[in-house]
């Protein structure tokens, strides 16, 4: 059987995968987002297709139950809120990850016939402020570029963008153009010195919060230099841009000296932003500062130019383009174009259109929280989790009567509070198109069979709206007519000259959508491909402004959230995968050693802000910023309920875009003590209760590491969790230093390890690795047996963190090949078959090489 | 120059030999109160567990000591010292005339005096013919007790077992060898020694022996009695002191020597178990060699002095290995245990003030010397306490 064409469900950039009958994943060479590459994720997707804990089956109130039931009971709900609230009590909150046919069918529904504005999208956290940019510029969301201009620049400026691991395949691209072309420069700008930075020309760590005025800068410059542009708004623009010279961002004034001149004279200049830039209170005039410096070099929609924002998620830009954001109407059409909305509702057959935008998703939550919302169905997202001041959205959860959840999985932060769930399909059983950042659709197929009674997510929303007597409108066949549908409503702008047209779809058989290539957008006519758009642009006075809350001397630090290389939002689906968990296996909160006075390497430590707080091990690390903490958005409930760190995040949102300043909160660090620290690692988990602070983690097949920190005194803990990992004919093997506090214990049967534990006063355990990689072997050998409570071989290499996860090398083996004579990461490759696979890791081996490199002699 | 050696036991054997060897042109005599050739009085437990034959024991054949020079005098015990003379006597009223006299009369098993102690069936654990004697009684098979769980006791038990009798041993203490084990090994030895079939009662003290015309039993405080056709009493030992005292030497629980291991008589020496050293005396072959050693070299002019190290003690029991050194009390809680109790393994390490102060090895001694090392120098083990229990391999001190 040949191999299944299908699309990555992960970030933005949307590449193409070649699935094998046996779930082996290999990247499409054809696919143009990324002609056969993958990275560490991409790759690990065969290892998440058998997940454990699907939702099999539809739920109310906790019992199973029929999808006629449960469909039923959707049904009432919204139609118990409707008539009690009336439609602004009703809401969806749906999900990037949905593909564009189940976005289309969910906004239909709630826009077209709830009548509500109410349904929004976790892309709102991820580029919301990217859109709203663009509409202001261009009165469109439109991306001008496409990815190739990242291979074509001669200047790529990375704003508040981890590329290395947050895109890593365009991060690989970049790389690759780099090799080729060495004279091709590439800027950072990022608070953090992250692996993006490997390698980069110039790194600007700019304060957080501080674009707005490093761009305003830039422009005045260009202006300064003799650059002129016809199009409205500059001189508003200029005037905005006040007479800073960047000072507000704590850049060293040599570095934006050079950094201006770079940009001035090199007319190949992309500005790729992504999260970073947009998950502010400014995101959206930070959009539009990026954009007015491109529009004042003429460089919008140049090869090898212009603006360009990249997405977070397979099919943010899907839902840009089907309108599933409140403030979105469908296809681009303009709420404020009253005869577009007349053709819209004459289309649909939908005389209660809603009239207007509605909650955006922190507001949404908010009006929850107030008891204002009868009835919310989410899906394919985890609000618990993801969202800012997060103990408030699980309260607001819990105050809607009729909360409906489409999921994948079984128990989420989200499912547990959900009334109603609705069994949702995933990656590999579904059908229908996503679209990346650079505009190009591509097909999801489905390669797997329908696990229990999973249905589509278009299928449940149809099914309620027939019970809620819109049948007709929802009657489609399968995700080919929905396309076809969606593709027509493109048309209905015209005659306005809208850059986003499927017209040229719209004709697709079933058999032309089922084999549909990758196609990049505008497609006007049956045929076309879209390429690069130029469009007529305005400049936005964008005035610089600080973050929404200051720091003060109660909360003196900016607290930063993002993303882990090899973890994808709530961990639902990469959680599960042991290798890449290997790469960042516990919760951490990073900070400047100099700010960590009085915090322990190592230690616990307490991230508090006025919202909530979470509690992380503590690292010390040079590569954040003075001044700041840097924390994972991933961790939840189900890993590490202590370490959800939106519980501190500030709700504060951007004034157009409404996305949430998730990149500055003012917080403090202090630490946490613990009578002990430690870990055990077991054949079955153990839950996130094992002691006052637990993480839980998958390490390896079958094998579940809890990282753990108590209160109580070492030796009742000790006491304690032997009972609890004891398994019957096994026999422990013990180390005990009382007066040391030093406890350690593993469990064996028959040479075969079943547990270990290990407490110690200190955070100084010993790395878990060799302990993990134990748990492989049937019958233990005789000198691992002696050396077990030891955590190392007496004559291994000091254990160390692993670098490569799919060939699971550990930074100890690269660097001992550095030492070796591999000076370069091609001889390490070599070598080590370290960065070899996917290419994620290359940033970090790259910085090992600069670490290691002996200096020549003087 | 004549030289008399009392006591043809290691220490004393070692001895001569070192004198002939040192002082080529003396005349050296190996008296011993033994019928047989100088034998190793440790494998002794060989002998009896059939591991060994009474020739393989032998260390010095007669040609071996005769090459050297010495004089041997097997069954020669000797009656008394008549310093004012510079002789000894035997008790068939010989006289060996002597310049330096080095006494290595060693020690005699206890015998406790409980009722019907004297019966005949009741043997002590000491020399060639008490392991005679238990091989006859171990030949009929039946059931024997061992009246003390030392080191001494558990191997006669071990040696009696694999004679095929039933073997129990009665122990005054709740685990066995408390001298060197703390309770934790103790109880590992005691399971070891069970699946050998040897039974154990402890804490239990013996009231007397059973029987008419022969052992038949062992009456327990208790009450109960243990049937038995063999009673092995291992209970301890006495510095066989007698000699020195009526020639009017210093003795305290031995005889007292300085650092030379000389007596209070600049003529006489003593070494191994019937010396005494600042007030400590000796139970094992290998300070008792060391003292042999260093008595020979002082009669020999050299200047020199027995420095006891701590003490340690490496043995073999049942196949298993255990060795412990210095301070292993109990008492106090500042000590790293680690224990596999399926592999039969067992560390307990003693600190005091960052400082290893005592270890007992059961199951892996391999490490034994690292421990004696650090105990002797009182090194600081503040830097590699976590790894310490596993070892010098895993220990990575900073440079």
């Amino acid at each position: 059987m040949a191999e299944t064409r299908s699309t990555c469900p992960y970030c933005g950039v949307g590449c193409g995968v070649l699935v094998s009958p046996a779930g082996a994943v290999r990247g499409d060479p054809e696919h143009p987002a990324n002609r056969g590459r993958l990275c560490s994720k991409g790759t690990a997707l065969g290892e998440t297709l058998d997940q454990p804990g699907r939702l099999l089956h539809p739920e109310v109130d906790g019992r199973r139950a029929s999808w006629d039931a449960a469909l039923d009971a959707v049904a009432e709900g919204f139609r118990g809120a409707l008539a009690e609230h009336g439609p602004a009590g009703v809401a969806l909150y749906v999900s990037g990850q949905l593909l564009t046919e189940d976005y289309f069918a969910a906004n239909k529904f709630a826009k077209g016939f709830l009548g509500t504005g109410n349904i929004d999208s976790n892309s709102r956290l991820c580029m919301a402020s990217a859109v709203a940019g663009h509409r202001r510029a261009f009165g469109e969301d439109i991306v001008p570029g496409i990815y190739e201009d990242l291979e074509l620049a001669d200047l790529v400026v990375l704003v508040g963008s981890n590329l290395a691991w947050c895109h890593p395949v365009l991060f690989q691209r970049l790389q690759a153009a780099r090799a080729a072309r060495p004279e091709m420069r590439v800027v950072v700008v990022d608070p953090r010195r992250t692996a993006t930075c490997e390698g980069a020309d110039l790194h600007l760590p700019l304060a957080p919060g501080s674009d707005v005025a490093l761009f305003n800068g830039l422009l005045r410059h260009l202006h300064a230099s003799g650059r002129r542009s016809e199009a409205a708004g500059l001189d508003a623009a200029l005037a905005a841009a006040g007479g800073g010279t960047g000072g507000e961002t704590g850049i060293d004034p040599a570095l934006l000296t050079t950094f201006f001149a770079w940009f001035a004279a090199t007319p190949r200049t992309v500005t790729l932003f992504s999260q970073g830039a947009n998950q502010s209170s400014s995101g959206t005039d930070k959009a539009n500062a990026i954009i007015n410096c491109h529009l004042l070099t003429g460089s919008i929609g140049q090869p090898g130019a212009g603006p360009f924002s990249v997405t977070g998620q397979p099919n943010a830009m899907g839902g840009r383009e089907v309108g599933a954001l409140a403030t979105t109407l469908a296809g681009h059409l303009d709420w404020d174009n009253p005869a577009e909305v007349e053709a819209l509702r004459g289309f649909w057959q939908a005389p209660s259109l809603a009239a207007g935008p509605g909650l955006k998703a922190v507001e949404l939550f908010q009006a929850a929280g107030e008891g204002r919302i009868g009835a919310l169905w989410i899906m394919a997202t985890n609000p618990a989790v993801s969202l800012p001041d997060a103990a408030a959205v699980r309260a607001a959860m819990r105050r809607v009567p009729c909360l409906v959840v489409s999921e994948c999985v079984r128990e989420s932060d989200t499912v547990d509070l959900a009334r109603i769930r609705l069994p949702a399909l995933g990656w590999g059983e579904k059908e229908g198109t996503v679209t990346n950042s650079e505009r190009v659709i591509s097909r999801q197929r489905g390669f797997r069979p329908a696990p229990g009674e999973a249905r589509p997510d278009w299928w449940a929303v149809a099914e309620v709206a027939a019970r809620l007597g819109w049948g007709e409108a929802f009657a489609w066949e399968g995700p080919a007519a929905i396309f076809r549908e969606h593709a027509a409503v493109t048309a209905l702008a015209r005659p306005a000259a809208r850059a986003f047209d499927l017209s040229g779809l719209a004709g697709l058989t079933d058999a032309d959508y089922g084999t549909l290539p990758p196609t990049r957008w505008p497609v006007a006519r049956p045929g076309e491909a879209g390429g690069r758009l130029s469009p007529p642009a305005r400049f936005v006075a964008t005035p610089s402004r600080p973050p929404a809350h200051a720091t003060s001397p109660a909360y003196p630090l900016r607290l930063l959230t993002g993303r882990l290389r090899d973890q994808w939002h709530s961990m639902t689906r990469t959680g599960a995968v042991p290798r890449l968990m290997a790469h960042s296996p516990e919760p951490v909160a990073a900070i400047n050693p100099a700010d960590a006075a009085g915090l322990t390497d190592g230690g616990l430590a307490r991230v508090a802000s006025a919202w909530g707080s979470a509690v992380l091990r503590l690292r010390h690390d040079p590569a954040v910023a003075r001044g700041a903490v840097f924390v994972p958005m991933h961790w939840t409930d189900r890993f590490a309920p202590a370490a959800r760190i939106n519980a501190a995040v500030n709700p504060a949102v951007d004034p157009h875009s409404g996305q949430p300043e998730l990149k500055h909160t003012p917080v403090r660090v202090e630490p946490v003590g613990m009578a002990w620290h430690g870990f055990a690692l077991a054949r079955r988990p153990l839950g996130t209760a094992l002691a006052n602070w637990t993480a839980l983690l998958p390490a390896a097949d079958g094998v579940w590491r809890h990282e753990l920190g108590g209160l109580e005194a070492p030796a009742e803990a000790f006491a304690r969790l032997r009972v609890l990992l004891e398994e019957p004919d096994a026999a422990w093997v013990v180390l005990e230093d009382p007066a040391a506090g030093l406890h350690r214990a593993a469990l064996l049967r028959d040479g075969r390890l079943l547990a270990c534990l290990f407490l110690d006063p200190a955070p100084a355990l010993p790395a878990r690795d060799w302990l993990v990689g134990l748990f492989a072997d049937a019958r233990i050998g005789s000198d691992a047996r002696r050396a077990l409570l030891a955590g190392a071989p007496a004559d291994g290499p000091a254990p160390s963190p692993t670098i490569c996860v799919c060939h699971g090398i550990a930074a100890a083996g690269i660097c001992r090949a550095i030492a070796a004579g591999a000076d370069t990461l091609a001889l390490v490759g070599e070598a080590t078959r370290a960065g070899t696979g996917c290419g994620s890791c290359k940033p970090e081996i790259a910085a090992l090489l600069v670490a290691q490199r002996i200096p020549e002699p003087a | 120059m004549r030289l008399l050696v009392i006591g043809a036991g290691p220490a004393g054997t070692r001895c001569a030999v070192r004198l002939a060897e040192r002082l080529p042109a003396s005349a050296v005599t190996l008296a011993g109160a033994e019928a047989a050739l100088p034998y190793d009085r440790v494998a002794l437990s060989k002998l009896l567990a059939g591991d060994a034959t009474m020739e393989g024991l032998i260390t010095h054949p007669l040609a071996l000591l005769r090459g050297l020079g010495i004089v041997y005098r097997p069954a020669t015990p000797i009656a008394a010292i008549d310093r004012a003379a510079s002789e000894a006597v035997t008790t068939r009223g010989e006289r060996l005339g002597y310049d330096r006299l080095v006494l290595a009369t060693g020690s005699s098993a206890i015998r406790l005096p409980l009722p019907g102690a004297a019966l005949p069936g009741v043997v002590l654990y000491r020399d060639m013919d008490d392991v005679r004697a238990m091989l006859r009684a171990a030949a009929g098979g039946g059931a024997a007790v061992v009246i003390g769980g030392g080191l001494l006791g558990l191997e006669a038990a071990v040696g009696l077992a694999a004679r095929g009798m039933k073997v129990t041993v009665v122990h005054a203490v709740g685990w066995p060898m408390e001298r060197q084990l703390d309770p934790a090994a103790g109880a590992l030895l005691t399971r070891r020694l069970g699946l050998r079939g040897i039974h154990f009662a402890m804490p239990a003290s013996t009231v007397g022996i059973e029987g008419d015309t022969r052992a038949t039993g062992v009456r327990l405080s208790d009450g109960r009695v243990v049937p038995a056709s063999l009673v092995v009493m291992a209970v301890g030992i006495r510095p066989s002191v007698a000699l020195a005292r009526e020639a009017g030497l210093p003795v305290g629980r031995a005889i007292t020597v300085d650092d030379a291991m000389r007596t209070a008589d600049p003529a006489i020496h003593a070494i191994g178990e019937c010396a005494e050293h600042q007030g400590r005396c000796i139970g094992l072959v290998a300070p008792a060699l060391e003292q042999a050693e260093i008595a020979a070299r002082a009669i020999a002019g050299v200047a020199c002095a027995w420095a006891p190290r701590a003490e340690s003690a490496a043995l073999k029991v049942s196949g298993t290995a255990v060795w412990s050194a210095g301070d292993i009390a109990t008492a106090g809680d500042d000590c790293i245990v680690l224990r596999d109790d399926a592999e039969e393994r067992y560390r307990r390490l003693s600190l005091r003030d960052g400082r290893l102060v005592g270890a007992v090895l059961y199951g892996d001694t391999a490490d034994a010397g690292f421990y004696l090392d650090l105990i002797t120098s009182r090194r600081s083990v503040a830097g590699f306490r976590s790894v310490l229990p596993f070892g010098p391999a895993f220990v990575r001190e900073a440079a």
